[in-house]
């Protein structure tokens, strides 16, 4: 982006302004469209999940508000930002004001740093995964501020288990990262992707053992990151209405369920950036931007793949119960995640360019994982029943 | 055992407290002194040929014409499979029962029922409160001369004709 | 992972001086975890609790007290709201209540149609409750099925006396109206789509980890606590007790029909826990479905409904019957005084011992687990409040 600024500001659209003023209006056009991406990405998704859910639990799901209901976000975006603005009376009204900026602060600053093609990406920093990972964790501190402001026993309940959760899943996620960073050397998310290339064999999924056993120890952590089922006591709608957002109403809670549903994304596209090869795609023409629309089709496809299969586990799984999340990170996760990243340092010590047929193994065995999966789906296809219609007069 | 038999020991154990008629039903059922509700009830739990283990059921009945409320006890024995009901009239104006809830836990619950709706009190119920209505209601619904009290907290309890227009 | 409930000391002061205090929630009237209006004050230390104390009465509509204005007739209405969940099996105890005092006979087809009526009663109660234990812990999907199940249900019995929720089908002596042309062939139809479908919902999510986890050793109610406490029905069975009224004190055509009791058996934690009730309640179901076969296969022909007076006036005495409901024994204990109006009606409930034992169960488990032991419970407020 500096390269961008400092281009329009030479010869370009902004000649003749102060440096510092080009900047900061070039960052704010920037944040700008990223904003609308985002809130759209944002909507988007949670359509998605609503009907993924619904055909799930064999219903139909919101298919009214546009074309097959596609626009029911904006119905219900606009809703919301029309309804009253409630605030506790006993509330901490500044803290209760503030946490979903906060939280929005924590999320929106992510997005800088996730690549959706080569060059397309909006701050290409060398820290990026740390970075992400770092501003994510402002998350946290919303949420609390939302749990704590909001005077309500189960609120400050809510919040507080949601932080203890987030905190202590950053651990086994970092320690993923680290298998993958053995391998690249850096931690600038475009360097990883582009150490990457297009076919499946040559992800960083199929690398080596250990990274496969790192890719789903980081979907589970970032699952939980994410207060998403099987790990959504916090906001556990059976007990606790809505965990720490109880208390919230009107466009106060809408940026609180979109920063549910973008992390929801962020998720998918970290996982594609570190494990699945990002954009990377053949090279067929030479022409930039066709190549690069394809690069953002294929990164966006890969991402939302995830995001299906987070949807599917939330709508089939029940939750795990807070003792035992916790065990499960601690006594499990963490573990886990250092032996892989032992074995993960001697598999490069061993193989410092790595070992082709490894990578050639890992990938048909993940194929025939792929391949039994769909064999069971056929199985239960075949078994379906039809469902039943009553005419009393028959 | 059958019901007869159960009498019989009760009669031989407890004497006067228990009656000397049973009325014979599916539920047979006799009559028992009101203070000693208690005793009896201890003997038909604790005796080994009895185990009376479940109180199944504990209601109140107010005898306006008698000028008493009956408590029925129905109670049953998982263990040899056996029933017996019991039936304690205690005085109207002033009704007391000896608890049973350190016999059966569920009696906790049941005579806080029989209190709250009937108005008989159990000596030596650990906490004996109302159970369905609210806190401060006064009167016991079931009587047979409850009058609804005009207003609860200002909500009036009388309307309007509905054949008016 | 740590399943076991936690064994907590009730220490206010710890070695430093600092006073912890317990925090008094309210899991209020209003709550999602839909199993009516109940309360519960809940005493914790943090996340583990110290006591839930209920507090019932949100849904008391003084059904009983109604009973003495309406009649015995006029109160057949009334008894479906006492558990509006599995309504047919209340219309039959009202039903066998008024007979026991007056001493009249349900026709056979009568008292199969009954049968009908009340299996097909609780295998849709059976599906709500599992179904909403499913959505308590978490996963949404199974109730979403269950009800969908339920659905077809409720067309079958919508289609025999034209209600979907409180029936009001039977009345003393009998039942209302005979099964209309082609019952029997749309409800084997049912059954057989039905009775598969049962194991499909077992490994969709009774052998799931999580699942078994949330479930199994929490709560744990030994036989001796069940028989004190007065649980019945699959409470009582889950805990090992193997008493069912229909086998053990059999009443109406029940012992003309083959089934089995189930009964836990303590196969994934301790006997007695909460998924051993689940797991009764879903055998039951498949026990029903055998029922039901039977019924529908063997139903002779006949009327329906004896010959009962309009001003229905039995004499003068008590009776205490019991029926055994979807969620255990209900006591129907009737006074007559000869006249055409109940002297007392007071309905024993199988919910009210299970919120009562609660209290005692509640030291020691997390808040998570306190939904999850009301859905085991199988806890409907109608039942609990009448």
């Amino acid at each position: 982006m500096q390269q961008f600024a400092d281009s329009l500001l030479d010869g370009g659209i902004l000649a003749g302004l102060p440096r510092s003023l080009g900047y900061a209006l070039v960052v704010a056009f920037f944040a700008f469209v990223l904003l609308n991406f985002i809130m759209l990405i944002a909507g988007v998704t949670s359509w998605l999940e609503r009907r993924v859910w619904a055909r799930i639990q064999s219903r139909v799901g919101p298919n009214r508000v546009g074309p097959q209901g596609v626009i029911q976000w904006l119905a219900d975006g606009i809703k919301n930002v029309l309804k009253e603005d409630i605030v506790p009376t006993a509330a901490d009204k500044l803290l209760f004001k503030a946490a979903p900026y906060l939280a929005m602060i924590g999320f929106f600053g992510a997005w800088a740093c996730v690549p959706f093609g080569d060059g397309l990406i909006v701050a290409d920093l060398n820290v990026g995964v740390l970075y992400i990972t770092a501003v994510t964790g402002l998350v946290v501190v919303g949420i609390l501020m939302a749990g704590w402001s909001s005077n309500n026993k189960w609120a400050l309940l809510g919040g507080i288990r949601s932080a203890a959760q987030i905190v202590s899943y950053e651990i086994p996620a970092a320690i993923a990262i680290n298998t993958v960073i053995l391998l690249t050397g850096t931690l600038s998310m475009q360097s990883i992707i582009r150490q990457q290339g297009w076919a499946p064999w040559n992800w960083f999924l199929f690398d080596n053992p250990f990274t496969f056993v790192a890719f789903f120890i980081f979907f589970v952590a970032l699952l939980a990151e994410g207060n998403r089922t099987p790990f959504d006591l916090p906001e556990a709608e059976s007990e606790l209405v809505a965990g720490a957002f109880t208390e919230y109403s009107g466009l106060r809670s809408l940026l609180f369920f979109l920063v549910e549903w973008g992390n929801l994304y962020v998720i998918g596209a970290l996982c594609t950036t570190l494990f699945l090869g990002g954009w990377q795609v053949p090279a067929f023409t030479d022409n930039a931007v066709i190549q690069g629309a394809l690069q953002f089709v294929v990164f966006f496809a890969k991402s939302y793949f995830l995001v299906f299969v987070a949807m599917w586990i939330r709508a089939t799984l029940p939750r795990v119960r807070v003792d035992q999340l916790m065990s499960l990170c601690w006594k499990y996760l963490v573990p886990i995640s250092f032996v892989n990243l032992v074995g993960a340092m001697l598999w490069v010590v061993a193989f410092p360019n790595g070992w082709m047929p490894a990578r050639v193994v890992m990938f048909l065995f993940g194929a025939a994982l792929v391949l039994y999966f769909f064999s069971r789906v056929a199985f239960h296809l075949r078994r379906a029943r039809p469902e039943l219609t009553f005419n009393p007069i028959s | 055992m059958d019901a007869a038999d159960i009498h019989r020991r009760l009669r031989e154990q407890l004497g006067n407290l228990v009656s000397a008629e049973l009325k014979l039903a599916d539920w047979s059922l006799c009559d028992v002194k009101p203070q000693s509700v208690a005793e009896v009830c201890r003997f038909l739990r604790d005796e080994p040929d009895l185990a009376f283990d479940c109180l199944s059921n504990l209601s109140a009945v107010d005898r306006k014409g008698e000028d008493t409320i009956e408590v029925y006890y129905h109670l049953f024995s998982y263990g040899h499979r056996h029933r017996l009901a019991l039936r304690a009239a205690t005085p109207r104006p002033d009704p007391i029962l000896p608890t049973v809830s350190h016999l059966w836990p569920i009696a906790n619950w049941l005579e806080r029922e029989a209190f709250d709706l009937l108005g008989v009190r159990f000596a030596g119920h650990p906490d004996l409160r109302r159970i369905l209505m609210p806190e401060d209601w006064v009167g016991h619904p079931l009587r047979k001369d409850f009058v609804e009290p005009e207003e609860y907290h200002g909500i009036s309890t009388r309307r309007e004709s509905l054949l008016k227009l | 992972m740590s399943t076991n409930a936690i064994d907590i000391d009730v220490e206010r002061e710890t070695p430093a001086g600092f006073e912890t205090e317990e925090m008094t929630l309210n899991m209020g009237p209003q709550h999602p975890s839909t199993h009516g209006v109940l309360r519960f004050v809940v005493k914790a230390d943090g996340e583990v609790m110290r006591r839930a104390i209920p507090d019932i009465g949100y849904l008391h509509r003084s059904i009983e007290k109604i009973a003495e204005k309406v009649g015995y007739h006029g109160f057949m209405p009334y008894t479906d709201r006492v558990d509006y969940v599995s309504a047919m099996q209340c219309n039959q105890g009202w039903a066998m209540a008024c007979e026991a005092l007056a001493g009249i006979e349900v026709p056979r087809r009568g008292e199969y149609c009954r049968v009908i009526a009340s299996e097909f009663g609780r295998l849709a109660s059976h599906l709500l409750s599992v179904g909403a234990t499913g959505m308590d812990i978490g996963a949404m999907t199974p109730f979403t099925h269950a009800i969908r199940e339920r659905e077809y249900i409720n067309d079958i019995l919508e289609e025999l006396c034209g209600a979907r929720l409180t029936f009001n089908y039977m009345r003393i002596g009998g039942c209302a109206w005979d099964l209309p042309p082609g019952f029997a062939k749309r409800a084997i139809a049912f059954l057989d789509r039905f009775e598969p479908l049962i194991d499909e919902y077992n490994e969709l999510i009774s052998f799931n980890k999580i699942y078994v986890e949330r479930l199994a050793n929490v709560a744990i109610v030994p036989p001796e606590m069940a028989i004190a406490w007065n649980l019945v029905g699959p409470n009582l069975r889950g805990s090992g007790v193997k008493y069912d009224v229909r086998k053990d004190a059999p009443y109406s055509v029940y012992p003309e029909l083959e089934f089995d009791v189930p009964v836990g058996t303590g196969e994934r934690g301790t006997l007695g826990d909460s998924y051993d009730r689940y797991m009764v309640r879903m055998r039951e179901m498949k026990e029903s479905c055998r029922i039901l076969r039977q019924a529908l296969d063997g139903i002779p022909p006949g009327p329906v409904i004896a010959k009962v007076p309009r001003t229905f006036k039995p004499p003068a005495g008590d009776v205490y019957v019991r029926v055994e409901g979807s969620r255990g024994d209900m006591g129907w204990f009737v006074v007559s005084d000869g006249s055409a109006f109940p002297y007392r009606v007071h309905i024993r409930t199988g919910s009210f011992a299970a919120m009562a034992i609660i209290e005692e169960l509640s030291k020691g488990l997390m808040i998570a687990d306190l939904v999850a032991v009301i859905a085991s419970l199988d806890i409907v407020a109608p039942e609990v409040d009448r």
